[in-house]
């Protein structure tokens, strides 16, 4: 498929800027015996320094495994079939472990969703925090150690240097979060990406972590992407938003434009979905019918027309597959319908 | 409190032994006081550690209690020997937040919704069966759907096979501790509105465990904010949501992300 950076570029407010990491048509396939399940469809788009992407979808549509795909943590039997991942004009898709492993952790820095996992049990976080910065910088241990807890201190830990010498169980889980973040910065990267950082905590230890996230982001000047299916997050802490559906971005667009005039169907049906405490009323939810299509199947037409509102009754919508559409807005969609939502809404 | 009430919980308090040899004990509930009218729901909200779900396994049997009182449609259900509590717990079902974790992959649908049947001595086949259809039927599975294996089902389809299960008995109770919190948005929004349709339909009473707030409001008649092992915040959802007394409920509403209040911060 030609690659169109116009249709790319579009909906990104930063257009001037150079982008740090720009993706093109990125496919990831996962080979299973008798099928394969194509994860990520196609995906284009670039992240410049200081941008704030949020990737929303359910689970399922993609985004982690397109996140994973970038920094080479697909796991087997899944693959990069296709496309590229360029980080500051370098190709990263193709590199072997050694080559990618000296990116990850360095030049991207990564969240993951649950703190616990990423973390040793059976080390103390100083022995982890300073294995890490070692790994990328020249350091000796005791400077290693020194730039940690100036880190932990960053992120909001108490007292560093006696916390340190904690092992991860005696740090709750808002705190392992922060911890976790700290590490992902170590080594100055330029590209933040964290996969639902926040999912497994409690509210008011979300606010606190998010809160984290974005200043760390203020100060530093590094691009973020924040892969989550929280649509009030992405409100609070980011300004542009990819919409995947079934391995595609289906919407790409800023996150005012996403809340205000959001031009595809399955976006505007998140955004439905949503519930508001003051005005929903119980037992009226607004729900999407229906599940998410199967990856392994084949899909002609738009992956979302057998749920859609729009599509299930239009012919074109399970026959053709809907090409990116460049709004006035700057927002891209891919809806046969994008220009007709566009419009309804102005 | 009313005659109405089908739960009512006075003074509930729980604690665990800590430390070496059990020398020391955390008090998991304090003085915990509750009712949840027949055919109502009381959401239970708060944080991971605050008592909530230790609130409701006392009221399952499944945490034995220290002291106050657990009464149910008029009888006290604290200290019951086993036999009697197995007996109850037909009028008393819960679904848990994990539909994967409560399901036996080896069960096809039609056996895991007729499992609680056997387990509590329905003997009939035939009874057996229509009653299972019905609650199928109920919470929207298909025929078909019945013979296969939960690994076919996705996430809220799940939820629903766990509802079906705690709903075949034909409970008067449902504890249902945070059913959607593991879903999808979308899907969440099919599981909120079946059980709303459900207690409608069946008079159920709900017994909603959830830290989301917003889905509190929505769902719940009465809400209750639990914070350290005590009940902060307690009244219809009107009232917690419009004349917050506490901080603590304040400080729960300022945190959900994006909301009106949310937004302000940002």
């Amino acid at each position: 498929m030609p690659v169109n950076t116009e249709v790319q570029r579009a909906g990104q407010e930063q257009s001037t800027a150079t982008p740090v990491l720009e993706i093109n048509n990125l496919c990831t396939n996962f080979e299973l015996p008798g099928s394969t399940v194509q994860a990520v469809r196609d995906v284009s788009f670039t992240l410049c320094p200081g941008q704030r992407l949020a990737v929303v979808g359910e689970s399922g549509s993609g985004k982690s495994a397109m996140a994973m795909s970038l920094v080479g943590l697909i796991p087997p039997p899944g693959k990069v079939a296709s496309g590229s991942v360029k980080l500051r004009g370098k190709e990263l898709v193709g590199l072997g472990d050694k080559e990618i492993s000296a990116i990850r952790g360095k030049d991207i820095g990564l969240v993951f969703q649950d703190p616990m996992a990423g973390l040793d049990p059976l080390k103390t976080i100083g022995s982890q925090f300073v294995e890490t910065i070692r790994v990328h910088q020249n350091l000796s241990v005791r400077q290693a150690k020194e730039l940690a807890c100036e880190l932990l201190a960053e992120v909001g830990v108490n007292d560093p240097r006696r916390r340190i010498e904690d092992y991860p169980h005696q740090y709750s889980g808002g705190m392992r979060q922060r911890v976790l973040i700290a590490m992902a910065i170590a080594n100055d990267p330029a590209v933040v990406i964290a996969d639902e950082p926040t999912t497994a905590l409690d509210v008011t230890t979300q606010a606190q972590v998010l809160e984290l996230l974005e200043r760390i982001c203020d100060e530093r000047g590094n691009a973020l992407m924040m892969i989550t299916h929280n649509l009030g997050i992405v409100r609070q802490l980011c300004d542009s938003v990819n919409v995947m559906y079934a391995g595609r971005v289906v919407e790409q667009t800023s996150v005012n434009a996403l809340f205000n005039e959001p031009t595809h169907p399955y976006t505007k049906a998140l955004l439905d979905c949503m519930i508001d405490p003051y005005t929903t009323v119980r037992g009226q939810l607004p729900a999407i019918p229906g599940s998410p299509p199967d990856l392994a199947a084949a899909q002609p037409g738009c992956a979302f027309a057998e749920r859609c509102p729009l599509g299930s009754a239009e012919k074109i919508c399970h026959e053709q597959r809907p090409e990116a559409v460049v709004l006035a807005s700057g927002a891209v969609s891919r809806c046969h319908f994008a220009h007709e939502l566009e419009g309804a809404q102005s | 409190m009313s005659t109405e009430d089908l739960l009512v919980i006075e003074n509930l308090n729980k604690s665990y032994s800590t430390g070496f040899g059990g020398r020391n004990k955390t008090q998991i509930l304090h003085d915990v006081s509750l009712s949840v009218g027949r055919g109502q729901t009381l959401g239970l909200v708060g944080e991971s550690g605050s008592g909530k779900s230790t609130t409701a396994s006392c009221v399952m049997g499944l945490t034995a209690v220290d002291s106050g009182s657990i009464r149910f449609d008029g009888r006290e259900i604290t200290g019951l020997s086993k036999s009697e509590r197995r007996a109850l717990r037909s009028s008393m079902q819960m679904v848990f937040q994990d539909p994967n974790g409560s399901l036996d992959p080896r069960f096809t649908v039609r056996e895991l919704v007729e499992e609680p049947l056997i387990i509590h001595g329905h003997k009939d086949r035939s009874e057996r069966a229509l009653k299972v259809a019905k609650t199928l039927d109920l919470v929207g599975l298909t025929e078909k759907q019945a013979e296969r294996y939960p690994h076919a089902f996705s996430g809220g389809q799940r939820q629903r096979i766990a509802i079906a299960r705690a709903l075949v008995l034909n409970p008067q109770l449902v504890v249902l501790d945070e059913p959607v919190s593991a879903l999808d948005v979308s899907i969440q929004a099919q599981v909120l509105n079946l059980l709303a349709q459900l207690q409608d339909e069946l008079s159920l009473t709900y017994l909603f465990i959830v830290h989301d707030l917003a889905v509190a409001k929505l769902m719940s008649h009465q809400i209750a904010v639990m914070h350290r092992g005590k009940v902060v915040e307690y009244g219809t959802s009107q009232e917690v949501f419009e004349q917050t007394s506490h901080p603590y409920t304040k400080a729960l509403l300022d945190a959900v992300p994006g909301t009106k209040q949310g937004v302000g911060h940002a």
